[in-house]
């Protein structure tokens, strides 16, 4: 028995032919008396959409639709062997001719919903595999849902499925039982190769050409690509314009973070004053320059500040970076045996108008930039983090969806691609603005384990270029060059075919086929690889060729539908595609392993050719031929203007409307601890700090068996089960007790200036690491920015800034970037014409070894009796805080915080000893919300009461009570000692600040003293407050 | 404490089953390696073209995870080919004493390729796959959740493989990771567990959270021998997987830890049957 995951090979039939198959219907439900929870959810759903009117009842019902001719017993079979549970469901057999129809009950109005014609149907692909299986019989198969609303009109009914079943994009809804007649075919294709005739174009008509042609060139680049074909003596030929567009893409080239800039500031700005001045500190720092009117010049923004602090790190001794910047992710030791490799990414476009699939596809992506690294590494741990408008947002814009919706289906989308492939996301955060209502941020990030003979590929001429997983489709087109474009309402209709569904199952089996290919008896079955991101065959083909050029067989490539043109091949972002540049010798293996896996290859031609051109063919005719050296060189990188104009910065961070939870301001520089615990309690309930278990609960964080420390540790807390640790720890060998812990840090709070932001998040990425017992010299971290326009100077500015923070920070760290991305266009513009630009964010994840699993340390406090020890400095600088979501600051206490490069690796090289010594019981990093809030979440977490004095914190200068409690200066720690080994801990912590703030008791309540009278609540209430603030 | 098992284990091969979609294969391989067994992982696909190969093993085990996406249901399509391909195989190797693990999809697949509830007791296996009789339905709450929850073990149970396994409270826990685990039989069916001692394992009653019928977690055949469970015993081999293990005594983490003691139990079990 043949065993067939991917779809059959199906005839390309044109339409009009007489004697098409039929199509049959089955429709599969709960059968009398059982539980329809399909049913149940779409009513709670209904429910949450507060309507005037709700159906009395709904039912699901699974649809199938089966064309090929089948017996009324093959049918049968597969309607009841197949679709349907003997136990639980029943199915329906209908057959297409009308009488045989049946209509919906009176009362009720029906909805269903469809894949549009070409969007991926992963249930589809399976069913009809299974068939072929089961009974020999070559069907095709679309599946639906149907819904049945019992008591409401068709209206409610449609408006039910636009708002909550079905994305248009991707979707049809019908309102009544859907009989197609015939599924829609594919036109074969005939060969047209098309010239753009750009040569004479002016100015004006070359950038209509960028836009209406999608190409989102910039002029300079089109007079490039003219001027280029001006030379050759032609016209560029469709193919070649569109892979130009896709290979000079900001998405894929960087151009930005990798063009030369140059930076002012508004010195006199009296928001400047106190603010890091680069024009005053370039002494020393790579590629740049300052000119005689005091403006700086860095060419080249990325290899002058993130990529620097790399490369001067690893001439200043640090050994274990085994691969930065220059592979689908960056590779770090991890033993003698074995290293790790971690990328992230962003999908924001897509999960705007697609967040279901957008989510998904972001996730495959990114790790398939890992199997795509080095020879491939098996992926084994995935986190995320998603930015949102508050859920609570009073108007969402024509053209955007409501925050709720996209967050969930983010996590859905998350959830089903990481859940099949077996890889656990077990890090992640969630941020809310409203001003991600149009742009929500979607990061991704994949990790990675392989032999470090695997680190590196190398292609050779003469290699057949094999293409291994899922067939090309046209979905995804121009991803790439979408993804650098501008969102407006339109978007969503003119870019739908950038969306893309994913099928986890075929990456899931390209994944095992690959790895036993690198791990073949005879070794290695192939030189390098890489993974069909953005950009497609024409990025990964032309990455892997960019020396030696490729000859390029299109027509070879299998389709999921015939009539696809060979542009639409080469540049299609099909999902769940890999490269392997395998020696001929070597097919054979190669085919036999992907036969056993079920997974599709296809031989596309050789890399190697004596003009190192990309020569792109079909059926034996030349379409399109690329110059190597033209494609990745030639591309200008005009000089970017940068300013640094500190208040309109402070400006626009300002228009962050404070959520529902203000306090109306009643609380004053003299607040009392029973005013303290009051906004303590609403903090814990704020979404950017409740308990994400809802989300982390939906994966799959324990698959792989190798979690050490979880997501949520202690006991149970409220609904949460579990209180938030600060990293995740991992064993990724089980032959090894070395662990590793995954972090990240986001201080978008402090965006009013991005130097201070990018301090901030990497001192909180390291603390989260510290914490839990990770090595502090061996941390890796990745920077990824998104930002809103750089057009406008100072958005270019404030990522100047952000840059030269991640500079500066991973120097005094001694935490080298080793992979990183940008998503640099984040703006919505309005129907009426008003630009929402996003926040400027800057996610920094990290990874390092932890030296013995059985020594990570958890938040959760342990004992009653213990003491509460706080490292690290409070300031009265609230400005960016959480306190300050909820209030008007009282005069004087609003300036961000000051992150000390001195300070910060002190502290964390300190603590990481004192975890080292064995006497740290438990470790939190103190943070969001400040001293009260990380103190009550290592209370509630433990199950334990504590008494706490924050009157004791270690202060800069003299510090109000209430700065005291909730300022989120960067940094500090919180550490819990047995009584007994205060000593020994004060001798490790010499020379940093620190003081015993509380002691554990078992009281079970949690008590605040402001020096006067102390404040109590239940430790269980606190936890409640925070496993309640966001359980959707 | 020293297994005894272990060393005369060794002469033991456990198979492991995987498919399209299977990712819970190399720590079910790790469970049996750690019992002591040597350990052979195979694809549906190659056994399905020599189903006699099972017959050289002495533990199986289905693993869990998302076979074949588990498409129009989870399991479906992996026991809709396991019933016309190796289930005279594995149905044999129950007859020769061969135990069978099947956690989480492995579960959900053995009830539907007619491995679970299996004959009843005394009768042989039927030739061609028996209708199911059980499901597991999607979780009452409509959603996937990874939790560890409590776990009791009927005293009377026949399962060789939580026979006598010991729970004590602070470590009586188990991880559960599914979106369809609600246990559901019509009520001569579930009688019939309970009163053959089928019933291998329950949640607590303060963690059940997916609304199973008798708060039923797992069930063996009438032998004993085929233990499916939507729980991941496999995933609960060393203490530093438990998700308190920050907070247990020395003492508690110095007993083999229970999803480890599983596979010890079947493994003992099948050391005396070769004996």
């Amino acid at each position: 028995m043949a065993v067939v995951t991917t779809q059959p090979e199906l005839p390309n039939r044109t339409t009009g032919l007489s004697a098409l198959p039929p199509i049959h219907r089955v429709e599969v439900r709960p059968r009398r008396g059982q539980v329809d929870s399909r049913g149940a959810s779409v009513a709670r759903s209904i429910e949450a959409l507060g309507l005037e009117r709700k159906p009395k009842r709904v039912d699901h019902a699974l649809v199938y639709l089966i064309e090929g001719e089948l017996t009324n017993e093959e049918l049968h079979r597969i309607a009841d062997e197949l679709l349907a549970d003997p136990v639980t469901q029943v199915a329906e057999v209908h057959s297409t001719s009308r009488a045989s129809r049946p209509s919906a009950a009176p009362g009720v109005s029906v909805v269903e919903v469809h894949p549009l014609a070409g969007v991926t149907d992963p249930a589809a692909e399976s069913v009809q595999a299974a068939v072929l299986a089961l009974t020999g019989r070559t069907v095709r198969v679309r599946t639906g849902q149907r819904i049945d609303l019992h008591g409401v009109d068709k209206a409610l009914a449609k408006s039910v499925g636009d708002r909550l079943l079905a994305n248009p994009v991707i979707h049809a809804i019908h309102t009544e039982p859907y009989f197609p007649s015939s599924f829609p075919e594919g036109k074969p294709y005939e060969l047209v190769v098309r010239e753009v005739r750009m040569s004479k174009l002016s100015d004006k008509d070359l950038e209509v050409l960028s836009r209406e042609g999608h190409l989102f060139l910039s002029l300079d680049e089109m007079h490039a690509v003219q001027a280029e074909y001006r030379r050759l003596g032609r016209e560029p030929r469709e193919i070649e314009l569109e892979t130009i567009a896709q290979t000079w893409s900001e998405h894929c080239v960087h151009k930005t973070l990798k063009s030369t800039v140059r930076y002012r500031e508004l010195q006199s700005d009296p928001a400047f004053a106190g603010q890091f001045s680069l024009m005053r500190n370039t002494a020393g720092r790579p590629l740049t320059e300052i000119a005689i009117d005091g403006s700086v010049t860095i060419k080249n923004l990325l290899k002058g500040t993130v990529a620097a602090a790399t490369h001067e790190l690893m001439k200043d001794g640090i050994d274990w970076c085994l691969s930065v910047f220059v592979d689908n992710s960056g590779v770090v030791a991890f033993d003698d045996e074995h290293a790790v490799c971690f990328k992230c990414e962003t999908h924001n476009r897509p999960s705007a108008i697609e967040p279901y699939g957008g989510a998904a596809t972001g996730i495959g992506g990114c790790i398939r930039d890992v199997m795509g690294t080095g020879l491939g590494a098996k992926p084994i741990a995935a986190t995320d983090v998603f930015c949102v408008a508050y859920p609570d947002i009073a108007e969402v814009p024509t053209g955007c969806l409501h925050p709720r919706r996209t967050l969930t289906q983010v996590v859905a989308g998350v959830r089903d691609y990481g859940n099949r492939m077996g890889i656990p996301t077990l890090n992640g955060a969630v941020w809310f603005d409203d001003n991600y209502v149009g742009n929500p941020l979607v990061y991704c990030g994949c990790i990675g384990l392989m032999p470090r003979w695997a680190v590196k590929g190398v292609v050779k001429r003469g290699d057949r270029i094999v293409a291994l997983g899922g067939r090309t489709g046209r979905d995804g087109i121009h991803g790439a060059t979408f993804s650098s474009a501008e969102l407006t309402t339109t978007h969503a209709d003119e870019f739908s075919h950038a969306v893309q569904i994913g099928n986890a199952i075929t990456e899931k089996t390209t994944l095992d086929a690959m790895l036993a290919m690198r791990d073949h008896k005879d070794g290695c079955l192939y030189s390098g690889t890489t993974d069909c991101g953005a950009g497609g065959f024409s990025s990964a083909i032309g990455e892997m060729g960019s020396e030696i050029g490729a000859s390029v067989f299109l027509d070879r490539a299998p389709t999921k539908y015939g009539g696809l043109s060979p542009t639409e091949i080469w540049i299609s972002e099909a999902q769940e595609r890999m490269v392997l540049a395998v020696p001929s010798e070597k097919l054979a293996k190669i085919a036999e392993i992907a036969a056993d896996h079920g997974v599709e290859w296809c031989d596309l031609g050789e890399f190697g050719r004596e003009d190192n051109h990309i020569v792109l063919s079909w059926h034996g005719t030349e379409v399109g031929r690329l110059s190597t050296e033209f494609l990745h060189q030639a591309i200008p990188m005009p000089t970017k203007e940068a300013i640094w104009d500190a208040s309109w910065a402070q400006q626009q961070r300002m228009s962050r409307r404070p959520a529902k939870f203000n306090t109306g301001g009643r609380f004053k520089t003299g607040a009392s601890s029973a005013d303290a615990l009051k906004v303590l309690e609403e903090l814990l309930a704020h979404p950017n700090l409740a308990s994400k278990a809802w989300i982390i609960r939906q994966y799959d964080h324990e698959v792989q068996g190798s979690s050490v420390l979880k997501p949520l540790v202690g006991v149970a807390v409220g609904s949460s089960g579990g209180g938030p640790g600060d990293a995740a720890v991992i064993r990724p060998k089980a032959s090894s007790t070395r662990a590793l812990a995954i972090a990240n840090g986001l201080a978008t709070g402090l965006g009013a200036d991005p130097y201070v932001m990018a301090l901030a998040a990497i001192d909180e990425c390291v603390r989260n690491l510290v914490c839990v017992g990770a090595d502090p010299t061996k941390i890796a971290i990745l920077d990824n920015f998104s930002w809103p326009s750089c057009k406008d100077p100072r958005n270019m500015g404030a990522l100047v800034r952000a840059c030269v923070g991640c500079y500066d920070a991973a120097k005094a760290f001694r935490t080298p970037f080793i992979s990183g991305k940008d998503s640099l266009n984040n703006q919505f513009v309005t129907e009426d014409g008003r630009t929402i630009q996003i926040p400027p964010t800057l996610l920094i994840s990290g990874f390092a070894p932890v030296v013995e699993a059985s020594r990570a340390v958890s938040m959760d406090a342990k004992r009653a009796g213990s003491q509460l020890v706080l490292v690290g400095d409070t300031s009265d600088r609230l400005g960016g805080s959480h306190l300050a979501l909820l209030m008007t600051l009282p005069s004087g206490t609003s300036s961000l915080p000051a992150p000390s490069l001195v300070h910060g690796p002190r502290n964390a090289h300190a603590v990481a000893a004192a975890i080292a010594q064995g006497i740290v019981l438990s470790c939190h990093d103190c943070s969001e919300g400040g001293l009260l809030v990380a103190a009550a979440e290592m209370a509630f977490s433990g199950g334990l009461g504590l008494s706490l004095n924050p009157l004791a914190a270690p202060t800069v200068g003299d510090v109000s009570f209430l700065a005291r409690c909730f300022a989120e200066d960067a940094s500090r720690y919180l550490i819990e000692v047995d009584a007994s080994q205060l000593d020994a801990l004060s001798k490790t912590l010499a020379g940093v600040p620190h003081a015993v703030v509380g002691t554990f008791d078992g009281t079970g309540k949690f008590s605040v003293t402001d020096g006067t009278a102390p404040a109590q609540v239940l430790s269980s209430t606190l936890g409640e407050r925070w496993s309640g603030g966001l359980s959707w | 404490m020293v297994n005894n098992s272990k060393k005369h284990a060794s002469k033991l091969k456990a198979l492991v089953i995987t498919a399209p979609g299977i990712n819970c294969d190399a720590e079910l391989c790790e469970g049996f390696a750690l019992a002591g067994c040597t350990v052979e992982s195979e694809l549906l696909a190659r056994l399905s073209r020599d189903p006699s190969r099972i017959d050289a093993f002495d533990l199986i085990g289905l693993p869990g995870g998302f076979s074949y996406g588990d498409d129009i249901a989870a399991g479906r399509i992996m026991a809709a080919l396991i019933r016309q391909s190796i289930y005279p195989a594995l149905a044999h190797a129950v007859e020769r004493g061969c135990p069978i693990l099947a956690p989480c999809n492995g579960f959900q697949i053995a009830a539907q390729a007619g491995l679970l509830p299996g004959p009843e007791v005394g009768t042989e296996w039927p030739a061609e796959p028996a209708i199911s009789t059980i499901a597991l339905a999607p979780n009452e709450t409509g959603r996937f959740n990874n939790i560890w929850v409590g776990m009791e073990v009927p005293v009377e149970t026949k399962c060789v493989w939580t026979r006598n396994l010991e729970f004590s409270r602070a470590t009586g826990l188990i991880p559960c990771a599914h979106g369809e685990g609600r246990f559901v039989a019509d009520d001569e069916t579930i009688e019939q567990l309970e009163a053959n001692g089928q019933i291998a394992m329950r949640y607590s009653a303060a963690d059940h959270f997916n609304g199973s019928r008798n708060r039923i977690a797992g069930i063996c055949d009438s032998t004993g021998l085929v233990f499916g469970l939507m729980p991941h015993p496999e995933r609960y081999l060393h203490w530093t997987q438990h998700p308190r293990w920050t907070r247990l005594t020395e003492a508690e983490r110095s007993v083999v830890p229970p999803g480890l003691q599983m596979f010890q139990n079947a493994v003992e079990h099948a050391l005396q049957t070769i004996a």
